[in-house]
């Protein structure tokens, strides 16, 4: 299981990793490598050229800037974890964090490899959508912003262009009516999930204001699931409004099958986690 | 096409390499092959068994998902050094002790991470060692040996600060 | 012989000296050996399930950076045996020829169609890749119900069907309705396909000295003898110019047991290039062409009276083997476990059993630690209980009421099994004040009512144990069943201890040190053990079958008693005193009154260097080799039972294990740490059986489980806390007591989870057949129940 061979650059530029993008035939960003390496590994990919962008110290960091948490691209998922700053300003982030993997693959996998990687299954593409965070990124022409709910686009495709590099995500700060939650449901401890369920909820007394399910693992992406959403909006959590939430989730997922679930079986499961995690968000406040 | 390959320098157990490596080598291989820590196992090569882990720069991670020129200038500590240090000597020993292991080859992978588990978190539950250590695939022990060495080691620890105190 | 009591450091669990060198990163085991001018191979693999090879065109490979030499059948055809894994005891049994490359037919997956040998094994992968062959892809035979059907295609054309042998065991007829039944229930389990799935893949390193024509094999296996053989068989070679070393592994459990294409391959290539060959399997060929086991489907009916009493038991077992039996010891021992063991420990009058072996497009199907008994175990388990829900009994009323009396042995089984000694009651009792059944009863109770769903299940199960020399050699297999201890003592009064029987993690040699030290009077410390070396060591067995100790330790234990004497005869003549009065303890030589004479190292001093002070005919060779043979019986039988306690999310399906008992019977304990940890090990491999573990294949015979993130192994965080007491009872022979441990563990985790999953989904109906027992495979029963709850409850009850 060893890869094919591969040129290997280890920038010391935003710039230079850019024209070497623009350059190569098949370039690939390498960062933390943690899910890059094993793909590697079993040949499924072969790239001409590693693009070592582990240096760029301009993409370290996780950052408060006013009302958004601004994390950079190259944070470990250990920083992420350990940060006081993302536990106080991003709540689900903190809560989801802690399910991506194991402790030394947490100690070098980063933020932006797993955004970029866009798994579907995976938490913190998740986290991203619910959150309506925007990721910015680097390419020939600069800076631009793409926003997470742009950003998915299938199995594995991003709207990342080819010769462009995520330099950091921006989440928005948690407010105070802002409730979170969380949940995945995974054969083992960090192993991804069969379905996970990343929700926002601004509250007003009881009632949902607004509402953001970002399910993952249900479909080829990140999905936001919106006519569940609507379901319960503008209402309080009872046994209809949660039937109906559960019962829009058809229109909303697009479920695929593998080893461990079908199509009807994820559906079933989402509906599960919608379930428990609206009871949750809805039971706190009722005991306020 | 020729072999792509660079020289890199690694600092293994307090002492510099400089090697001349292809570039597709994973830092297990080299540390293996070329340098001679066979202490460092290879049991799956896809990140997902924990055999390989080795301390970079201070942090557990695994070997076998780094390549040799991502670590150029890294300080790599193995089994061989770490078992030998004082800060994990009591931790080695508990594990004979307890027999926490049986063919051994998870064990040097298992012996680091509960030493990081240690100095993160010098007292933690059953559960918490659990968690911490499921990254390590142990296929011959019921893992409850292992456990019973990381928690007895976090014991012994706290009665010598006791001691000390 | 002189009957000893047993004594320390017998019984004390003292620590491993190979443990120390692995935790501290200094094990020896295969690919950390250094080779000069070394070279690597990798394999073409059959990307396809069948298919008949037109063409494999190796020139472009040939040309490759760092080739040395790529080899196909065409390339190796005679300068090697075929081999056919068969037995003579069964010739109606078809045994297929088997090549190292195939000639003209791939059967699975995964199987070698090339080699190539290069200086790295980055290189040789490149170069396999350059390899192409052209393969004429046929109809794949890849599920129970194809290999069946009388149209199916034929794996082995010569060999008329894809059955590979049907055989019937028990004292009933088979298919016969049953007599003296209230009741008959009929079920059928399926399990599925695993893998043993070592840490240390499969590892080779081959070296050829043509000078003196030797060639040494350094191998992760566990019988090192037996590949000495076979492979001197298969490549024309004598067995004294062949060396096979397996010093440290990590990890068999089964799968490093028989021969594989790429033992034989690694050999044929160091042999034509002179450059020592290596072969590390990756994950990714491990998955594919490892040894696989367990894939059965296994229908059974049980008779019972209302009185609980199991009137009859029938069991009819369909085990896809894969493409082939596998070499040398064919893949019927499994089988043959679910045909004979299947409710062992029970007394039922009308018993019968059918085991038929089908042939597949699949990996071969191996042996995996517990060969068999995990399948008799859910089986013969889930029935029982079954039975009980049905006659409303508690399940260990139903097991007390059954199990083989105590006062009955004595006694052979209706397979034929002979049985010196259960201790079934005994393992119950302790098992239900260990796991205090009425306080878990009442919290299940309790919760139940708060809407949580848990589940309590019991596993009884009897299993075989240190298998003696008549089960493969009349079959005209040469595996053997007896084991050999080599003890040299040294001038110094320290032993080197050399048994055949070889020791993969689970202590054998500190346990054989212990009981060279115990009758010598040493310390473990004055004991080095040097194992798994073929050209040090005696020929036997290896590991298999739970021998290390209840065979080997008995080999070292009468080699120890031989040297003992040696030792008294010289002190006895030296100091004027009858030898039979005199003891060795604690290094010296004692007398009855435990006055000490003079020191152990003096007296082998004396026998190396002062001759001139005994008589010329007095024998002093401090060198012994003793062999030992269970003779009495076949197998040495013992027992066990444990319970899980698990909770089932009726949501999402997912079974959480709370807690586990164990309470078994091993005889006497030379090593209590080591048998239990020992036993726990093997309790997480049959957790993982029960809830995590499957090798899938799709109907095309593709191999759709190629990666560790697709094999779910149990990591710590999935298995709970495992609780493992034990009951001690005798041995037909031998001077220890000893029986196998190694395997007792595996043997009842899964049915004790199936068991407690069906309590939980009792009051749901539903019920679960299947293992691993996915979230799938519970929220299936689950509907299944629930779609049927329509009819009115109980409708079809009793």
């Amino acid at each position: 299981m060893k890869p094919y061979p591969f040129e290997y650059t280890r920038v010391s530029s935003l710039e230079e990793a850019v024209t070497l993008l623009q350059r190569e035939d098949e370039p690939r960003i390498i960062a933390g490598g943690q899910s890059l390496v094993p793909i590697l590994a079993m040949r499924l990919a072969a790239p001409s050229r590693l693009i070592d962008i582990g240096g760029l110290s301009a993409l370290r960091g996780i950052e408060r800037r006013g009302d958004v948490l601004r994390i950079g691209a190259l944070a470990r998922h250990a920083e992420v974890m350990a940060s006081a700053e993302v536990a106080e300003a991003v709540p689900l982030l903190a809560r989801a964090i802690s399910h991506v993997a194991h402790p030394a693959v947490r100690n070098r996998g980063t933020f932006g490899g797993s955004v970029c990687l866009a798994d579907p299954a995976a938490e913190l593409p998740a986290v991203c959508t619910a959150l309506g965070a925007t990721f910015e990124v680097f390419g020939s022409d600069g800076l631009r912003t793409i926003p997470a709910r742009e950003f998915f686009l299938d199995i594995y495709e991003t709207a990342l262009a080819p010769d462009e590099i995520l330099v950091a995500a921006q989440l928005p700060v948690a407010c105070p009516k802002e409730r979170f939650g969380f949940e995945e449901i995974a054969r083992r401890h960090g192993d991804f999930a069969i379905v996970g369920l990343a929700v926002r909820a601004r509250m007003e007394g009881t009632l949902f204001a607004e509402l953001d399910l970002c399910f993952f693992g249900a479909s080829p992406r990140p999905v936001l699931a919106q006519n569940a959403a609507r379901a319960v909006i503008g209402q309080e959590l009872t046994d209809e409004t949660q039937q109906a939430a559960v019962s829009a989730l058809t229109a909303d997922l697009d479920p695929q099958e593998d080893a461990q679930a079908d199509a009807e079986m994820r559906l079933h499961l989402a509906g599960v986690l919608l379930k428990r995690r609206l009871a949750e968000i809805a039971g706190k406040e009722r005991q306020q | 096409m020729s072999e792509p390959r660079q020289s890199v320098s690694l600092t293994v157990n307090e002492e510099r390499h400089d090697v001349t490596v292809p570039n597709r080598k994973h830092l297990a291989d080299i540390l293996r092959e070329d340098l001679g820590f066979t202490g460092v196992h290879v049991g799956c090569e896809h990140g997902v068994c924990g055999a390989c882990t080795v301390r970079i720069d201070g942090a557990i991670t695994r070997s076998c998902l780094v390549f040799g020129v991502q670590a150029d200038g890294a300080e790599i500590e193995t089994i061989e050094y770490l078992s030998a240090q004082s800060e994990t000597r009591d931790l080695v020993d508990t594990f004979v002790a307890e027999n926490a292991l049986q063919c051994g080859f998870c064990t040097p992978g298992m012996v680091i991470s509960a030493a990081a588990l240690l100095a993160e978190t010098p007292d933690p539950t059953r559960e918490e060692v659990r968690a911490y250590l499921s990254g390590n695939y142990c296929r011959c022990t019921g893992y409850q040996a292992i456990v019973d060495a990381v928690m007895m080691t976090a014991a012994g620890r706290r009665a010598a600060k006791g001691e000390r105190a | 012989m002189s009957k000893q009591i047993l004594r320390a450091p017998i019984g004390q669990s003292a620590p491993r000296e190979r443990a120390r060198r692995f935790a501290t990163g200094r094990g020896r085991y295969t690919d950390d050996a250094a080779s000069l001018r070394g070279l690597h191979a990798a394999f073409v693999r059959s990307p396809i399930a069948r298919g008949d090879i037109l063409e494999i065109d190796c020139d472009a490979a040939r040309d490759m950076d760092g080739v040395v030499a790529v080899l196909t059948h065409a390339d190796i055809a005679g300068r090697y045996r075929p081999w056919r894994a068969g037995n003579a005891l069964l010739p109606e049994m078809k045994a297929p020829e088997q090549h190292a490359l195939p000639p003209s037919r791939v059967n699975y997956v995964g199987e070698p169609l090339a080699m190539v040998v290069a200086t790295s094994r980055a290189l040789a992968e490149d170069a396999a890749e350059q390899v192409f062959a052209d393969i004429d892809p046929l109809d794949a035979v890849a599920d129970i119900e194809t290999a069946l059907a009388p149209d199916s295609p034929l794996i082995h054309e010569d060999c008329g069907s894809n059955l590979c042998v049907s055989l019937t065991s028990g004292n009933g007829k088979f298919g016969a309705d049953f007599e003296d039944a209230d009741l008959v229930i009929e079920d059928t389990l399926d399990f599925g396909r695993h893998t043993a799935c070592p840490l240390e893949t499969r590892s080779m390193l081959a070296e050829y000295d043509p000078g003196s024509e030797v060639l040494t094999l350094r191998i992760s296996h566990q019988c090192p003898h037996q590949l000495q053989a076979e492979l001197a068989k298969i490549l024309g070679l004598g067995q004294h110019r062949l060396r096979v070393i397996s010093e440290d592994v990590g990890g068999a459990y089964g799968l490093k047991q028989q021969l594989y294409q790429e033992d034989v391959l690694v050999c044929l290539a160091a042999m034509q290039t002179g450059r020592p060959v290596r072969f590390v399997a990756d994950r990714l060929e491990a998955f594919a062409s490892d040894n696989h086991a367990r894939e059965h489907r296994v229908s059974a009916r049980i008779a019972v009276r209302k009185d609980g009493r199991i009137t009859g038991f029938e069991l009819d077992d369909l085990f896809p083997i894969g493409a082939y039996p596998q070499y040398p010891r064919t893949s019927l021992g499994e089988g043959n476990h679910v045909l004979r063991m299947s409710a062992a420990g029970y007394d039922i009058a009308d018993f019968r059993s059918r085991l038929r072996l089908l042939f597949q497009n699949k990996a071969l199907i191996g042996h995996y630690r517990s060969v068999g008994h995990p399948v008799a175990c859910a089986i013969t388990e889930h029935m029982v209980d079954r039975a009980a829900a049905a006659l409303g009994l508690a399940p260990e009323t139903i097991r007390l009421r059954n199990f083989l009396s105590d006062d009955s042995y004595p006694r052979e089984t209706p397979t034929g099994v002979h049985l010196h000694y259960l201790s079934q009651h005994a393992c119950l009792d302790r098992l239900l004040a260990d796991m205090d059944i009425a306080a878990l009863r009442s919290e299940q109770a309790k919760l139940r009512g708060q809407g949580i769903c848990r589940g309590i299940g019991i596993a009884s199960f009897v299993e075989l144990t240190g298998t003696g020399n008549g089960f493969y050699g009349p079959g005209g297999i040469d595996v053997s069943g007896q084991d050999g201890c080599t003890l040299k003592m040294e001038p110094s009064g320290h032993v080197r201890c050399m048994p055949s029987v070889t020791d993969q993690g689970q202590g054998t040699d500190t346990g054989i040190a212990q009981i060279v030290a115990s009758v010598l009077g040493l310390e473990v410390a004055d004991i080095r053990v040097l194992s798994g070396d073929s050209e040090i060591t005696p020929h036997g067995g290896g590991a298999w079958a739970s021998r290390g100790i209840s065979t080997g330790g008995e080999a070292a234990w009468q080699a120890a008693q031989t040297l003992r004497e040696q030792l008294l005869l010289v002190a006895g003549h030296l100091h004027q005193r009858d030898p039979a009065t005199l003891e060795l303890t604690e290094g010296h030589v004692v007398d009855a009154s435990g006055a000490q004479i003079t020191t152990i190292s003096e007296v082998a001093h004396i026998c190396y260097f002062r001759h001139d002070l005994l008589p010329d005919d007095m024998p002093t060779e401090l060198m012994v080799t003793r062999h030992a043979v269970p003779r009495a019986q076949l197998f040495q039988a013992t027992n066990g039972i444990q319970a899980a306690y698990v909770e089932v999310d009726t949501d999402t399906g997912f079974t959480r294990l709370l807690g586990h008992w164990v309470v078994h019977d091993g005889g006497t304990l030379i090593n209590p740490k080591l048998v239990e940890e020992q036993i726990r090990g093997g309790v997480v491999q049959g957790l993982g059986a029960a809830l995590l573990e499957e090798i899938r294949y799709d109907e095309d015979g593709q191999l759709l489980t190629a990666t560790m993130a697709d094999y779910l192994v149990p990591m710590a965080s999935d298995v709970p806390d495992i609780q493992v007491s034990h009951v001690t009872s005798g041995t037909a022979e031998g001077a220890l007591g000893a029986k196998g441990v190694g395997e007792a563990g595996v043997a009842g985790a899964s049915g004790a989870v199936l068991n407690a999953v069906n309590d939980a989904l009792g009051p749901f109906g539903a019920t679960v057949r299947q293992m691993p027992i996915s979230p799938r495979t519970v929220l299936t029963a689950l509907r299944a129940a629930a779609a049927s709850a329509t009819t009115p409850p109980f409708e079809d009850a009793p």
